[in-house]
């Protein structure tokens, strides 16, 4: 018997096939929806996206509306959140200021991760004077004074679309992340993976989005979670200053800016945007953690299911003499 | 040399001076996937002087039988049986009393010294501890002893060399450094756990010539464990083969070596690569993976991977017993059948037929060249200071090499750690130019290529790695793994994932592992899909760099046979990259040895292992230990002095010299030509050529 059908044959007994192939993408989204948090966050953020824009609709306040019966009430069943003391329904202002958040912390903040993967690993892979040069210009970032950048160029922004600002928030957060993502692609550079794929040909961009990248998925997963609440509370301290998000229109930012002074007094301004900041970031969280257990082939959830998988193949091998004699002869 | 003891050896129930007496040792470990049963039953006893070899692969539990001898395991574990030294049960011995006994009556030497020594104290100082610990003697006196002991074991200029730090030491030098430390209380047995696994084999060997001379200044019984049955053929006095927890053969090592009576012996004896035997044949592979010691089924443990099994072995698991009444136990049903020699060790695991690949018929010159050096040199800058670079040295870690590998053709380079063989073979693979010679790929110079011919040719010229889990992205599913060379070179969509499952199936894994992770396979495995992925794109040469080193000997054999038969049957040519002329012997047609960024021999295989002419491979090939204890014996060792040097400092004329057993031996005359020309490579033979100006024949294996 030659050596190649021998190990065919263990090889069928030690590993029993599972159904099912296809590249990583498929098997991600397979992993990820067997990740009951992930999956739940997932829903959490879809409901949270459905409220903040069908919501209002359910009552007839409108967002300029004002109820001269009704200043700073508490909850009732005309206004389910109470209203403020110039007698706005703080449900509709709650869920303006959720569409609004909900957009600027999901775009910003896999923008600003985005942005630091992108300018670290290049800066990291590539070495040489490109590398001098992006570590020059993340240094130079890094000192410099954002707020009062954003405060001189908000002017020009004005009038042009919100979003612009959401690209500007990002604009200044990505540095410390670069930095790590820098020093992590240095240290996979020189793994025997990254070397192997260089051998075959494989090109340098490429190299960096299926190597180096997912290899440090965790980290800017975890980055990105982070980003969302840190961009959602930077878009209000600019609000708070007069840039970003202007009256009449409100995020969630604005919102518990102006609520913080009543939290003992009329609680209903703080709590109930604060609530829904609190289940946005929670759900992100959980969606996150679900992504990084997803690409992990380590992780523990996927270890279980392996080692299950693993102890089935052994039982059903277990009646395995007949290969055994198979081989035997 | 080792003696061998003439009398008849204990048996179980007989009585005597034994030092160590374990009885029924068994070791289990909670863990989340249930309990593990370490070791199941380990009984063996030691006398003074004496040496008991344990030999298994990873996993088989001999490190933790060793370790609960020690009472060093944790306290999850739970230690079963009986521990005797000198007649005083030891289990139940409270951690302080153990204390007492470890490095006094008991000492130890482990695989890695680094994590053994303390970093921040001299060697001296650690030596003067262990001393002051367990005996009443003053600082000036331990501190005499230290350096005694030091040069016993044969550190040079002990005098000086007793205040230097562990990390001053090569690794050599601080294993020489722990054996010091073991002995320096003259103990009664020594456990050596793998105490040369990490060490080139010149190393090796002297390392082996010291725990001799150690055993005989303390007349201390020797544990020696170790998964290499050629480390113990010529040390050890008994044998014992571990597997899945369990001894399962132990013996004399003559009896165990020439008659071994369970199969698992048999397949490591048939698998382990021998620099003793004729060029070039196949390796016996036991398939298959030590079972898992969580739940493990009934009957032998051994019954998945043997090939000789019958029906009985699924349900009974044998005992350790002789089949004649001797001393010469085996766990296996067939026993008998063994020591009668009806069931002989060739019908157990035959040796597989190698095909012949169809180029190797034409002559080697009339074979196109497919890869060639010429002179080629790397090196490398030695800066110090961060900001401030300055220039103080060069790493010359290539110094001018040349060899060719013709179409159809395997060429072994071999070399310890530090020879600048991974250096070479970066160098090819960047298919750049450089800094001084040339590289040529089927005849095309990569100095001059173009960024698309270079990817051109990649095609063509791929490598194997050491490490298949450091060489496989552990976030990548097999497929795509296997994809990815397609790929890069935009291979049509639907034939890739035919061309996967072909891959898949040519190295001998199943089609439907393609998504799983490498993780989820073990390291044979890995290593195979580390080939498949090499020959993706249909390569004509194939750069292996010590593709099997990290394995375990059982399953090394598998991966040699399979290199072996994809070379013929897809006719490749192999660079083969290693640091053992053992496992090169198997497989090379060529050889070429490497010494500090040079190559000083070369040539064809076989004439290379009989004829070696050059004294750094003659060295090289006595130092590799055999599996057979009377050769063992009666082999004469080359040992070196020292270590390899640096490359920042490569000695005036002949590289080697001061190191070179056979400049000693010439008059002054003679050793002035060594000390002020450097020399060249001329010819021994037809296709056999050594660098030394004094280059003469001598057998070694
Ligand atoms: S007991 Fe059976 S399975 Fe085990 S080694 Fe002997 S013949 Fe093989
Ligand atoms: S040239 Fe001299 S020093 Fe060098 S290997 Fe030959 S004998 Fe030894």
């Amino acid at each position: 018997m030659s050596a190649l059908d021998a190990a065919k044959e263990i090889d069928e007994t030690a590993l029993a096939p599972i159904v099912g192939g296809g590249g990583r993408g498929r098997l991600i989204a397979r992993r990820f929806t067997r990740n009951r948090l992930g999956l739940f966050g997932l829903i959490v953020i879809v409901l949270l996206f459905l409220a903040a824009y069908l919501g209002p609709y359910l009552t007839h306040w409108q967002l300029t509306d004002i109820d001269f019966d009704n200043f700073q009430t508490g909850p009732s069943s005309a206004h389910w959140f109470g209203t403020t003391q110039t007698g706005q329904d703080m449900f509709v202002l709650t869920m303006r200021g959720a569409q609004k958040s909900l957009v600027i912390g999901l775009i910003g903040g896999p923008l600003t991760t985005a942005i630091a993967a992108l300018v670290g690993s290049v800066a990291g892979y590539a070495g040489g004077w490109l590398d001098r040069a992006l570590v020059w210009f993340i240094d130079v970032m890094l000192v410099m004074p954002s707020f009062l950048l954003l405060a001189i160029l908000s002017p020009t922004f004005k009038g042009k679309t919100w979003l612009l600002f959401v690209v500007l928030l990002a604009a200044f957060a990505w540095m410390i992340t670069a930095r790590i993502v820098r020093s992590l692609t240095l240290s996979l550079k020189s793994r025997e993976f990254v070397l192997a794929a260089k051998y075959m040909g494989v090109s340098a961009p490429r190299i960096i989005l299926r190597h180096i990248l997912p290899n440090m998925a965790s980290l800017l997963i975890i980055d990105a979670t982070i980003s969302v609440a840190v961009t959602i509370l930077g878009e209000s301290g600019l609000s708070y200053f007069g840039f970003g998000i202007q009256p009449p229109d409100v995020s969630l930012g604005t919102l518990i800016g102006n609520g913080q002074d009543a939290v003992n007094t009329y609680p209903w301004l703080f709590m109930f945007p604060a609530g829904i900041l609190i289940l946005i970031i929670l759900a992100v969280n959980f969606v996150g953690d679900g992504l990084r257990d997803a690409l992990d082939p380590n992780a523990a959830g996927a270890k279980a299911k392996a080692k299950r998988k693993q102890r089935q193949t052994d039982e059903e091998s277990l009646p395995g003499d007949t290969t055994v004699v198979e081989i035997a002869q | 040399m080792t003696q061998v003891y003439q009398e008849p050896s204990l048996g179980p129930s007989g009585s005597g001076d034994a030092v160590l007496d374990v009885r029924d040792l068994s070791v289990l470990f909670p863990s989340e996937a249930g309990t593990v049963e370490a070791v199941r039953g380990v009984s063996y006893r030691l006398r003074r002087g004496e040496v008991l070899g344990i030999v298994g692969e990873s996993g088989s539990g001999k490190s933790v039988s060793a370790m609960a001898v020690l009472g060093l395991l944790p306290d999850t574990a739970k230690v079963e049986g009986s521990i005797r030294l000198d007649g005083r049960e030891l289990l139940g011995l409270h951690d302080d009393e153990m204390s007492k006994i470890r490095g006094k009556q008991m000492a130890m030497v482990f695989q890695d010294p680094l994590s053994a020594l303390t970093p921040v104290y001299a060697i001296g100082t650690q030596i003067v501890e262990a001393l002051q610990i367990h005996t009443e003697i003053s600082k000036q006196a331990a501190r005499a002893r230290a350096i005694e002991l030091l040069d016993m074991v044969g550190i040079p200029d002990p005098k000086r060399r007793v205040d230097a730090f562990p990390h001053e030491f090569s690794g050599g030098m601080r294993q020489r450094a722990m054996i010091a430390m073991a002995i320096a209380n003259d103990p009664q047995v020594i456990i050596a756990d793998e105490p040369t696994t990490a060490l080139d084999v010149t190393i090796q060997a002297q390392i082996l010539d010291v725990l001799k001379v150690a055993k005989e200044a303390t007349g201390a019984a020797i544990v020696m464990i170790t998964h290499d049955l050629g480390v113990v053929a010529g040390f050890a006095d008994r044998v014992m083969v571990m597997y899945a927890g369990k001894p399962v053969e132990t013996g004399t090592v003559d009896e165990l070596y020439y008659t071994p009576r369970m199969p698992y012996t048999i397949g490591l004896l048939g698998s382990i690569p021998r620099v003793d035997e004729g060029v070039k044949h196949a390796l016996v592979p036991i398939e298959g993976n030590p079972p898992s010691l969580v739940d493990l089924p009934p009957g032998c443990p051994f019954r998945a991977r043997c090939p000789v099994a019958v029906p009985v072995c699924a349900s009974v698991e044998p005992d350790l017993e002789s089949a004649t009444g001797e001393d010469h136990p085996s766990a296996c049903h067939r026993r008998g059948e063994l020591a009668a020699g009806t069931l002989t060790a060739a019908e157990v695991f035959p040796v597989p037929e190698l095909p012949e690949p169809a180029s190797a018929r034409v002559p080697r010159e009339q074979r196109p060249s497919v890869l060639e050096l010429d002179d080629v040199h790397r090196h490398f800058p030695l800066t110090v200071g961060t900001v401030f670079k300055r220039r103080v040295g060069t790493v010359r870690a290539v110094d001018g090499i040349s060899f060719d590998i013709r179409s159809g053709e395997t060429l072994g380079l071999v070399g310890e750690s530090g020879c600048g063989k991974t250096t070479t073979l970066l160098e090819i693979l960047s298919l750049a130019d450089p800094s001084q010679g040339s590289i040529a790929v089927f005849g095309k110079r990569t100095g001059g290529l173009r960024g698309s011919e270079r990817k051109a040719l990649r095609k063509d010229i791929q490598v194997v790695f050491q490490d298949p889990m450091a060489a496989l992205d552990p976030r990548l599913p097999v497929f795509d793994i296997l994809a990815e060379p397609l790929r890069a070179h935009r291979w049509a969509k639907e034939k890739i994932g035919p061309r996967v499952n072909e891959l898949l199936r040519l190295v001998g894994l199943e089609v439907g592992h393609a998504s799983r992770f490498a993780s989820e396979f073990s390291g044979g495995q890995r290593q195979r899909i580390g080939i498949a992925r090499a020959l993706a794109l249909d390569p004509k040469v194939v750069v292996l760099d010590e593709p099997v080193s990290a394995l375990d000997v059982s399953i090394q054999a598998g991966v040699i046979n399979l290199l072996d038969e994809l070379k013929a049957r897809l006719d490749l040519s192999y660079l083969f990259v290693a640091h053992d002329l053992s496992v090169v012997r198997h497989v090379a047609d060529r050889i070429a040895v490497m010494y500090l960024g040079r190559i000083v021999e070369i040539g064809e295989s076989a004439s290379v292992f009989r004829r070696p002419s050059h004294p750094y491979t003659q060295a090289l090939l006595s130092a590799i230990p055999v599996p057979d204890p009377h050769k063992e014996r009666e082999r004469r060792r080359i040992l070196l002095d020292g270590d390899l040097p640096s490359p920042t400092n490569v000695p005036s004329g002949c590289r080697f010299r001061n190191r070179c057993p056979k400049f000693k031996t010439l008059s002054e005359g003679d050793q002035r030509r060594c000390v002020d020309e450097d020399p060249a490579l001329t010819a021994q033979g037809p296709d056999h050529e050594a660098a030394c100006h004094y280059a003469s024949v001598l057998e070694v294996v």
